[in-house]
């Protein structure tokens, strides 16, 4: 249909997977902001981005179950948890202090950190066939205290508290990419990689959703009773549901700590979960974008309010006036999920959708 | 036999905590429909608002104040934050609990300081000798105590007209706004209630170890309680919350012996294993009542 671009005449036009002009045209621009970006941002915000990304892959994944299958998860922490210490341990120094195998190859480590951590969250899924609504949230939270008391214990795993580990090697090819190189520096290759994983798993992610698995996971978010009625197999798409959402984590919980290099069984509590949520619900639940914006957001925060003492200066930048930056940022947590889920329940991703919709009959909106 | 006693009225005493917790939980939950976890929160407040007052009008006087004044805090924060959200998903509202429990946690933190305070409560760490074992005073207050607060909670739903108006709207909200009944007061006064609650058993963490500000985690202990009795039943808090104390407890006394390879913090995570399993066999729990499913 020339000349009518929103005009669908058959189904798989309108489930297509960039089904409007401007959703293609925008997509291209954002990925080639996106790849020039290592040219003109210094290395330390580059690693944040970075981070940041590896966020987004796993805010997806809690997207999947949450947004999409509708089955509260607070245990997210504890499948990235799963996926760092297999990643971690699989290219491990084999001589090292902590248990390692030495595969560096970052393909066979991140594949295998997803497969562990999917295989964990299936052993899971029976507890979620047979509970709802907030026995599940409760008890998924359960799985997080028992995911930390075992990472704790297992020291020779994890190296224990205070102490931890060195993360995953990633290393592709036989290439170091968190080294510098002849042509980049470590952050930028440690970016441009993160930015490819997450465009790979963001494509993937959307295009199981919107398939036949993404409209059955709609419809036991929906209402699960109906859903049964009309032929969905309650109990394999819930388990499927949480076997995706878990690998991706892995996926994600195996990058997570290369940037930094280095991490310890304490950051896998119940703060990580309640950030992950946090991240679905500001950027959008049941969207993948929304997800990435909500990632994005959450892991720049705080880099947003240390620069807050400069413009208020009863805001103190370590830790002993009357109000500190970390008290501020914790609070902003709290007030930004309360804030966003009154005004804006469908987060940034419809704060976006306003916006398009009021430019798209511009000048002629109400 | 002697150790295993003592670890029982440990068990009791601390799970008696975790049963006021529970209470709070379970009132809030019947009368909303919505998990509130801003009770760790309010249970930290209680007990900063206890160490300051009890040095001005003493402990005895400090600690109802203090439940009082966080009943009204509580009620505050349902009036202010959670009303305009009724008719949402629980799932967002339970969220938002969460960042309503962020926020009052950082304000208290900044009145507690980098120091343990003491709530100035007069039992400490003395003992007593009961039946030839000799047993921590503090224990046995907290268990005398809450059989109190259970038995006057109980008999205030059972027999007043408020707590039947409670009852009503936990049953059918509509059937009984058509009676007469204020919902939103009912809804306030459950979290009135529930803040009370926490706040009193707030202090009693407090006894004898003093509030710092990691005290706010023993409130999730009440999580497992509240799965493992039933979300829905208030005589399966208290039981499910006095079962927790007293398996984290005794697995705390035994594990040790029993099986080491469990990694010796493990009476911590204890109850979350007892509720997976218990969940496993029954998926309400104990005392809860199945939903039932209409299309």
């Amino acid at each position: 249909m020339k000349g009518r671009p929103e005009l669908y005449t058959s189904y798989a036009q309108d489930t297509a997977f960039l089904n409007t002009r401007p959703k293609r045209t925008w997509t291209g621009a954002l990925l080639v902001v996106a790849l020039l970006m290592p040219f003109a941002v210094t290395d330390d915000l580059l690693m944040l981005l970075a981070t940041g990304f590896v966020a987004a892959i796993g805010a997806i994944g809690l997207n999947i179950v949450t947004g999409y299958a509708g089955q509260v998860s607070l245990g997210h922490a504890f499948f990235l948890a799963i996926g760092a210490y297999t990643g971690a341990a699989l290219s491990g120094d084999p001589d090292g202090r902590v248990l390692g195998f030495g595969v560096t190859s970052l393909p066979v480590w991140l594949l295998a950190s997803g497969l562990v951590a999917g295989l964990a969250g299936l052993i899971v899924a029976p507890l979620a066939v047979r509970l709802r609504g907030l026995y599940l949230a409760i008890v998924t939270l359960g799985l997080v205290f028992l995911g930390e008391h075992i990472f704790r214990e297992w020291t020779s795993l994890t190296g224990g508290p205070g102490v931890g580990r060195p993360a995953a090697v990633p290393e592709l090819f036989g290439v170091r990419l968190d080294r510098a190189s002849a042509l980049f520096t470590g952050p930028q290759q440690l970016y441009l990689l993160m930015f490819v994983l997450l465009v790979i798993f963001a494509v993937l992610a959307r295009n199981l959703v919107r398939s036949r698995i993404g409209r059955a996971f709609a419809a036991v978010r929906d209402r699960d009773l109906a859903a049964a009625v009309i032929g969905v197999d309650l109990a394999r798409y819930k388990a499927l549901a949480f076997a995706v959402s878990s690998f991706y984590a892995g996926v994600a919980g195996s990058l997570l700590f290369v940037v930094n290099g280095f991490f310890d069984p304490g950051s896998f509590g119940l703060l990580l979960s309640v950030q992950y949520i946090a991240m679905v619900l500001i950027g959008g639940a049941g969207t993948i974008s929304g997800a990435i914006m909500g990632a994005l957001f959450i892991t720049l925060l705080p880099r947003i309010t240390r620069e807050l003492p400069t413009v208020l200066p009863f805001i103190s930048a370590d830790a002993t006036g009357a109000v500190t930056v970390f008290q501020v940022e914790a609070v902003l947590y709290g007030l930004l999920i309360v804030v966003f889920l009154i005004v804006e329940p469908r987060g940034l991703f419809g704060i976006w959708v306003r916006v398009r919709n009021y430019w798209r009959t511009w000048p002629f909106s109400y | 036999m002697t150790e295993f006693l003592q670890s029982l009225i440990r068990g009791l005493g601390s799970g008696s905590i975790y049963a006021l917790l529970a209470l709070g939980f379970v009132i809030i939950y019947k009368s909303t429909r919505v998990i509130s976890f801003a009770q760790p929160a309010f249970m930290l407040a209680g007990a900063v608002l206890v160490s300051y007052l009890a040095a001005e009008v003493g402990f005895f006087v400090a600690v109802p104040v203090a439940a009082v004044l966080i009943a009204v805090l509580a009620l505050g924060v349902e009036r202010t934050v959670l009303r305009p959200m009724i008719g949402k998903p629980v799932f967002v509202v339970a969220i938002i609990t969460i960042g309503v429990d962020v926020v009052v946690r950082v304000v208290t933190n900044a009145f507690i300081g980098l120091d343990v305070r003491q709530v100035g409560d007069p039992w400490g760490l003395s003992t007593v000798v009961l039946l030839g074992v000799e047993v921590q005073q503090r224990y046995l207050v907290m268990f005398g105590t809450t059989v109190a607060v259970v038995a006057v909670l109980f008999s205030f739903f059972r027999f007043s007209r408020v707590g039947l108006a409670m009852r009503a709207v936990a049953y059918d909200q509509e059937v009984a706004l058509a009676q007469g009944i204020s919902v939103g007061s009912v809804f306030a006064l459950s979290w009135a209630i529930a803040g009370g609650l926490a706040a009193l058993a707030g202090v009693f963490v407090a006894t004898g170890a003093g509030v710092d500000q990691q005290l706010w985690v023993i409130a999730l202990k009440a999580l497992p309680a509240i799965i493992l009795g039933g979300l829905d039943s208030l005589g399966g808090a208290v039981v499910g919350g006095l079962a927790v104390g007293v398996v984290e407890s005794l697995v705390g006394t035994y594990q040790g012996d029993v099986a080491p390879w469990l990694g010796p913090n493990f009476a911590l995570v204890a109850p979350y294993v007892l509720m997976l399993v218990v969940l496993l066999v029954r998926p309400y729990g104990l005392f809860g009542s199945k939903e039932v499913e209409r299309l």
